[in-house]
């Protein structure tokens, strides 16, 4: 169940393939298709973010239990520059990349739980989680 | 991956096969906007139906292909956004406002018809009225 499943990122074909590895794990962790699209979603704006202001960084995917509830767990991480402001990070419309500004708080609005740890020049660790209930 | 576009009268199909990275759409863009010219077309259909996900950079590429493409005299239309696409879109906050969309490949062709009909008409109207 704690398998890990690691993506490097490092080039844009890379984030189309971190985005359909999520989108399979969900699919046999029994999430809906809607639910597949919008977890393939989340992980193709954060993988995006790694290439753009990191150059390089991995996604980690895996399930979880949690009681009856079964869970997708994406953690993208990099060693770039960080985040200097990461409240403002999260803000629509907000970007430094010259983007729509939606990835993050995009991706935030995707997913059950979503959580940044970022600090200028220490890198940038997003976790987002994805639940559903399981049926007896 | 390249995307096929089909000339057929005065429009351009861009017709997308499977999931396409950043440089693709790039590359769609680019292509679409010289063929606009080269071809002299007055619509653009761009079919999104094999798409599993539209991101923010899909968006926004199609977003400048419509607008572009308006900027060299051709309407653009996005046709074949699926309902699970439409809602991660939606919750992205996604938009395609100022762009056209319509359900599939026909619809968008109807809908390419009446603008290129309602142009001619205005057309006309203008130069009866001189």
């Amino acid at each position: 169940m704690a398998e890990e499943l690691l993506v490097p990122i490092t080039s844009d074909l890379d984030v189309v393939s971190a985005r359909q590895k999520g989108r399979e794990l969900a699919a046999v962790a029994g999430f809906s298709s809607g639910d597949q699209t919008v977890i393939a979603a989340a992980i193709s704006e954060i993988a995006r973010n790694i290439l753009m202001y990191a150059k390089r960084g991995e996604i980690s995917l895996r399930t979880v239990l949690n009681g009856d509830l079964d869970g997708l767990v994406v953690v993208a991480r990099d060693q770039g520059p960080g985040i200097p402001d990461v409240a403002r990070a999260l803000q629509d419309g907000y970007s430094t990349s010259g983007g729509l500004g939606l990835g993050l708080p995009g991706a935030r609005r995707l997913m059950d739980d979503f959580d940044v740890v970022s600090a200028p020049g220490k890198g940038t660790t997003v976790t987002m989680k994805k639940w559903r209930r399981r049926h007896a | 991956m390249e995307v096929p576009i089909l000339k057929q009268g005065l429009y351009l199909i861009a017709s997308i096969q499977s999931a396409l990275t950043d440089a693709d759409l790039s590359q769609l863009r680019e292509a679409l906007i010289e063929r606009v010219g080269k071809f002299r077309a007055r619509g653009v259909i761009v079919d999104v139906t094999a798409l599993d996900v539209m991101d923010s950079f899909a968006v926004r590429t199609l977003r400048d292909i419509a607008h572009m493409a308006r900027l060299r005299g051709a309407e653009t239309v996005i046709v074949g956004i699926q309902p699970e696409v439409a809602f991660a879109m939606v919750q992205l906050g996604l938009t395609l406002k100022g762009v056209s969309t319509a359900l599939d490949l026909e619809e968008g062709l109807a809908f390419l018809d009446r603008q290129s009909q309602e142009r001619i008409e205005r057309t006309r109207g203008r130069i009866i009225r001189g």
